[in-house]
């Protein structure tokens, strides 16, 4: 089982953070019989830990450590301090994803290409292709699961999702289905099937929804490879002379501090934390900090055109039971500049419970126009807008020079402007979702703001010039060889899909990159 | 009856008084005849509770919710007064504040303005004072939270202990 190594073992991988990308990779790495040590900032929580509550869980899960915010977007005033609803535990935010699994369309890996200059974006081509990505795109699917995969059946379809897909219908959408889910609709690799519960968001209770918590890095630690290191929070990576890394400082669990030696460091920390650890690792030979001669670490924030839109309608729905994320409509994900906007969006059933409904359909609402409709909750449907946003410079994760966190570390500060692309996109989509309720009788509809951030991405982008990003096609940062980015803060654009099966696609090729680099000697 | 007529006419006025906000005010305690119960209040003046109480309802007005659970919701900032000093002011300054808009407008504290419209409208007065935005950002959660008040909206809760909603109704809308 699970080895232990030493501190000083200066042979083994750190992989900074344990969720999609991270938890993959050392899964990937382990089985390959390279050693792999995870730094975890959070606890190691059970399925039979997860709650069945909404507060209670956030409390339990999300990332709550101090970040701040700036910008003009709405997060910033109902939210300053939460820019984004992510997990701090093992599995990272795997635990709390919803499970939508779609591969990204063959135009938002050229962007700039297909789109063009569009005015204040910073688009760029990606310099890998949907190609490339789809031997890795079917292995995460079939490592995942993903229902409409591998012979694997759809989900049965709850009450939200035949809400939507009646609606979809009467306004003539065609793409329109139980979605492509992580979640098994039958038993697959040692998990049961889906019981319907709801609660995605807090913790999968059945183990039906895949996350590296119970899948990847079990199977790693099988290996006598892999050591999980929970509540080990990471400030800083250090590298020698000649500019390679050579280690990790990190607080642990009784807030001393330690230091890791590495032969290579991965940094999977989410799009928020990767870029402030590499700002942290600032020092004489890197003053802009580490892999940032390009000036790109922390730009380009991006976090998807999001949008939600509610209806109530004169009969109760009931949207809480069963899957979180139960149906899809794919007709808008297309780029189709007609609209008034470039890129697409999709369109996926979302519920919340009463205590979040209340806290994020119209965060800072109150009187009787917000009470009203939570008076018709049980009478309510719901579907997330999920579309591609515009990657803008100016977007970005900086070290907040006047708020620092508990061990003295300068805190992360995010700032977000939307695009006038994201806006046109956002008002478009708010009006798709409408319609399609109003086709099957809502008496109301709300167009919701965006919530905290969920997909977080951007930060430290893929280029093929190492003046135009942070790495290259394989995470490897342009300036130290042996010094990788593993989550979704490689991706060049941000495409109109979740972002989770793009992200372990991209670990499983890297895993294989670097063991394949690391048996020719190159790091 | 004996007694005089002035003292008649008292009783009458404190009688339809307490109806007129539900809650009575007796030495530290609020008390709710209708609903039977009281709530002790301790490093808050009794009246700031009865003000607050009163503007929980009127910032989430929800018909089908009693009074107690806005009571339940609010009775927090009590127990934070009595360890806060700077949040025990800014309750205390933020209801008399309220209280002398409610004064000068009509006449009688906020608790005693008749229409909820008319104390909506005072609250607009406030909605960006940070006592307002402190109210409204913690009833948010102290309210909704309440299980007690999620049968009200229909809301069923935990579900992985009942076996989630397979054979519980995922799929059992019939009206589409």
């Amino acid at each position: 089982m699970a080895e232990k190594f030493d501190l000083t073992d200066d042979t083994v991988v750190v992989i900074i953070g344990s969720g999609a990308g991270g938890g993959t990779l050392a899964n990937e790495l382990s089985q390959r019989g390279i050693k792999v040590v995870i730094l975890e900032a959070g606890p190691r929580y059970e399925i039979e830990d997860f709650v069945n509550d909404e507060w209670e869980s956030f409390g339990q899960l999300a990332w709550k450590d101090m970040r701040t915010t700036a910008g003009s977007w709405r997060v910033h005033r109902d939210f300053p301090n939460l820019p984004a609803w992510i997990v701090k535990a093992v599995g990272g935010s795997t635990v709390h994803w919803a499970g939508a699994s779609l591969r990204f369309q063959e135009h938002e890996f050229k962007t700039r290409t297909v789109y063009g200059a569009v005015q204040d974006a910073n688009l760029m081509d990606w310099p890998i292709t949907l190609k490339d990505l789809e031997p890795y795109y079917a292995k995460a699917e079939d490592k995942m699961g993903v229902t409409r995969t591998n012979g694997i059946p759809g989900l049965p379809g709850n009450n939200n999702f035949k809400v939507l897909a009646t609606g979809a219908a009467k306004v003539g959408y065609k793409r329109v289905h139980t979605g492509r889910m992580a979640i098994n609709s039958q038993p697959r690799d040692g998990r049961g099937s889906c019981q319907q519960i709801g609660f995605c968001f807090q913790g999968c209770k059945s183990g039906a929804k895949w996350s590296t918590l119970y899948t990847e890095i079990p199977k790693g630690e099988e290996t006598g490879k892999l050591e999980v290191r929970p509540e080990s929070h990471a400030v800083r990576i250090e590298h020698d002379a000649a500019g390679k890394a050579i280690g990790v400082v990190y607080f642990d669990k009784d807030g001393k501090q330690q230091r890791q030696k590495a032969r290579i460091v991965c940094v999977a920390g989410n799009s928020i934390e990767t870029p402030r650890l590499l700002l942290l690792s600032e020092s004489s030979k890197f003053p802009n900090g580490l892999a940032n001669s390009s000036g790109q670490v922390g730009r380009n924030y991006m976090r998807h055109m999001t949008g939600s839109v509610y209806a109530v309608f004169d009969k109760p729905v009931r949207m809480w039971r069963g899957t979180t994320m139960a149906g899809i409509v794919s007709d808008e994900a297309a780029n189709n500049p007609q609209r008034g906007f470039v890129g697409g969006f999709e369109m996926e059933t979302l519920s919340v419970g009463l205590p979040f409904m209340a806290a994020f359909l119209d965060p800072g609402a109150w009187g009787r126009e917000f009470t009203s409709a939570l008076d018709g909750y049980e009478n309510m449907s719901g579907m997330w807008l999920v579309g591609e946003d515009m990657p803008q410079e100016s977007n970005r994760v900086t070290l907040d020079p006047a708020v620092k966190d508990k061990w003295g570390v300068a805190v992360a500060n995010v700032h977000f402007d939307d695009h006038q692309n994201d806006i046109a996109m956002r008002k478009y989509a708010h009006k798709a979702g409408s319609a399609v309720y109003e086709a099957v009788g809502a008496t109301r509809t709300f167009p919701t703001p965006p919530y905290p951030s969920t997909h977080n991405l951007g930060t430290c982008r893929m280029s093929e010039n190492p003046r135009d990003g942070v790495c290259n096609k394989f995470g490897q940062t342009h300036d130290v060889r042996n010094l990788f980015i593993s989550d979704g803060s490689q991706f060049t654009t941000g495409g109109a899909e979740n972002p989770t099966l793009t992200i372990v696609s991209l670990a499983i090729r890297q895993a294989e990159y670097i063991a394949d680099e690391m048996g020719k000697k190159n790091i | 009856m004996a007694g005089n007529d002035k003292a008649d006419k008292l009783d009458r006025r404190q009688f339809l008084a307490g109806v007129s906000t539900a809650l009575i005010i007796s030495g530290a305690a609020l008390i709710h005849p209708a609903e039977a119960w009281g709530l002790e209040v301790k490093d808050l003046k009794p009246e700031t509770m009865r003000t607050l109480i009163k503007m929980a309802r009127d910032i989430y007005p929800h018909d089908r919710l009693a009074d107690r659970f806005y009571a339940v919701a609010m009775k927090g900032y009590d127990e934070k007064a009595g360890s806060d000093a700077a949040m025990r002011a800014m309750l205390e300054t933020g209801v008399s504040t309220l209280d002398d808009l409610a004064r000068k407008k009509h006449g009688v504290a906020y608790a005693d303005v008749d229409w909820e419209a008319e104390r909506v409208a005072l609250l607009h007065q406030i909605e960006n004072d940070k006592f307002f935005q402190t109210v409204r950002g913690g009833l948010v959660v102290s309210l909704y939270n309440q299980k007690e008040v999620w049968s009200a909206f229909g809301y069923e809760g935990e579900s992985a202990s009942k076996g989630g909603y397979m054979s519980r109704g995922f799929d059992d809308i019939t009206w589409l």
